[in-house]
């Protein structure tokens, strides 16, 4: 772990020699997503509320899959870019390191810039909820940690499944962008207002609605009972990225057998 | 120290067809062939030995030093380094060797020599008093006191590369692999290149594997080389004898006093003839040099005389010509 900060830190460094377009990419970062709440808000400013849920109890789901996404950008930025590493030949370096791929990958890259993009989405988090009428426990606060850390861990399951993929295909697969954008655009509202396939599949294979849907319903208490199950299955949604890890061995052995 | 017996190793390669119906098609279908980039490959190098393994493009040079260096996994076959399995012990192999590709950096871009080479000291956990005595080490006999605080991407090929062969040696390792270290670079930074490779393998005894297409490399660091072609080892011995048994022929400059007869010597072909110079060349099998510059001297006056060997350049070509790679 130390060895992953010093990664971090002389990619801080690197990043500092462009000062000026990190602070712009950073603003853009924080502009991006704001567009999409706007839209959030001009939507619950018109109908005013979506199958029982209101604006605010929406922006705090909004908020929690923003700043998971953001989170994994940030740190697992290495793997979402990691078909360049392939191309370049540079993976052939990281076999020749003695520590695990999995870290050198991670240390690879860090996207300062999307810092941006935390900062707004705490901002909503902070204003959902103080405008909610929640209250506070604990166990409460301990579940929103839950929610977002689980939903970093679902999320850099994608990008590491992503980068496997290239081990096979060599050029990056925009295909998993549908799993990663597209499950953001999806899970930033609770699940129940789609369609039930759709709520199952982002349940049980990739398991968003393990951390924003099902203790959501927890944090604002609409759930009847089982209060610790729904506390809980945050964690459980953030197993996910364990067969994602494997399935990363595996590539990786791929890779050294073919060479590709 | 290093032994190789009998490695194969193969690649599956997608068939490509030109025409753009042809591609439309290998999106759903593709047709392979296997590359056979290794056949039985068997060698051994010693401790403190500097190997020239030499041979044209896509021979399995690069293949070969993967597989050493643990990279890749072959078909078949062993590898024992430093009684390692180089694809098996992978993490706790690779802190014995160090790698330098020649065209690809292991630097950080953005950020000074010096920060990559603390990078490089927590990625080895190299102690930091060893860290210390070997980093001065570096700086002093590579001359980098100059350039270790500037940013790689503000640094010439030159000396990016010592930076480059000094990152490579932080922790210490019993055996470098260069690949193609002097790609690329001017003159006066491939002698310094050449002198420091030398020094470590003297002085601290890294038995070094170095690929290069620059037989003057070959000539001013290897004593024993090793040819691949097609996958397959065809030469492994001293670099002398290959020059004995290759380089049959040497060449004689020769200026005199105006002189109007043409030379004809027995062993011999003029290459060039003008009244006051001629270039001759001699196929030491049929006749002796001196033999040669005898008979010159009794034809004409000999102002100057030049003898060259035949360069090693010429003696490898000669190599794939005769093996047909």
């Amino acid at each position: 772990m130390s060895l992953y900060f010093k990664y971090l830190k002389i990619l801080f460094k690197s990043q500092m020699q462009y000062r000026a377009s990190f602070l712009l990419l950073m603003t853009g970062q924080f502009f991006i997503p704001f567009s999409v709440f706007a839209g959030l808000y001009f939507l619950f400013e018109r109908f005013g509320q979506i199958r029982g849920w209101d604006f605010f109890e929406v922006a705090l789901c909004f908020a929690v899959i923003h700043m998971a996404f953001a989170i994994s950008e940030c740190f697992a930025r290495g793997f979402d870019m990691f078909s360049g590493m392939v191309v370049r030949g540079e993976f052939d370096r990281v076999l020749v390191r003695p520590r695990s791929t999995f870290i050198q990958v991670l240390g690879s890259k860090f996207e300062f810039t999307r810092f941006g993009r935390l900062l707004q989405s705490a901002v909503v988090l902070a204003w959902a909820l103080g405008s909610l009428p929640l209250q506070w426990s604990p166990a409460k606060i301990l579940t929103l940690i839950l929610m977002i850390t689980s939903g970093v861990l679902i999320f850099t399951g994608i990008f590491i499944l992503q980068a496997t993929m290239c081990f096979w295909t060599v050029q990056g697969l925009e295909v998993a962008n549908i799993f990663t954008d597209g499950g953001r655009e999806m899970a930033q509202y609770p699940l129940n207002i789609y369609q039930k396939w759709v709520a199952r599949f982002f349940t049980y294979v990739i398991p968003f609605g393990t951390v924003n849907y099902l203790p959501l319903m927890y944090l604002l208490g609409k759930n009847n009972g089982n209060d610790l199950l729904y506390m809980l299955i945050p964690a459980l949604g953030s197993l996910f990225i364990l067969p994602c890890v494997l399935f990363w061995q595996l590539g990786v052995r791929h890779y050294r057998s073919t060479g590709s | 120290m290093i032994q190789l017996q009998g490695i194969n190793k193969s690649y599956k390669v997608a068939k490509r067809q030109t025409g753009l119906k042809q591609a439309a098609k290998a999106l759903f279908y593709r047709e392979h062939t296997t590359i056979e980039a290794l056949k039985d490959v068997t060698f051994e190098i010693t401790q403190g030995e500097i190997v020239g393994y030499i041979g044209p493009n896509g021979a399995g040079k690069s293949t070969t030093i993967k597989i050493m260096s643990g990279i890749l996994v072959p078909d078949t076959g062993t590898c024992t380094i430093m009684g390692y399995t180089p694809w098996k012990d992978r993490a706790a192999y690779v802190k014995n060797i160090g790698v330098v590709f020649g065209h690809r950096s292991q630097l950080w871009w953005d950020v000074p020599v010096i920060d990559s080479f603390e990078l490089l000291k927590d990625i080895y956990k190299i102690p930091q008093q060893d860290y210390q005595t070997t980093k001065n080490l570096l700086i002093e006999t590579l001359e980098l006191q100059e350039i270790i605080n500037s940013p790689v991407r503000q640094l010439s090929l030159g000396q990016r590369m010592r930076c480059e062969i000094a990152a490579s040696l932080l922790h210490s390792p019993k055996i470098l692999f260069l690949d193609e270290p002097t790609i690329g670079l001017d003159a006066v930074s491939k002698i310094a290149v050449r002198q420091f490779i030398k020094t470590i393998n003297k002085e601290k005894g890294v038995t070094i594997i170095l690929t290069t297409h620059d037989m003057n490399d070959i000539e001013a660091l290897a004593d024993r080389v090793i040819l691949i072609g097609k996958g397959s080892l065809l030469y492994d011995g001293q670099l002398g004898e290959l020059k004995k048994q290759y380089a049959t022929q040497k060449t004689i400059t020769a200026d005199y006093q105006k002189n109007s007869t043409p030379l004809q010597i027995p062993g011999t072909q003029t290459l060039s003839w003008t009244p006051e110079r001629a270039i001759i060349t001699v196929d030491t099998d049929v006749t002796s040099t001196s033999e040669v510059i005898t008979q010159l001297s009794n034809i004409v006056e000999l102002k100057d005389v030049a003898i060259e060997a035949q360069p090693i350049e010429d003696i490898i070509i000669q190599l794939y010509k005769e093996y047909q790679i």
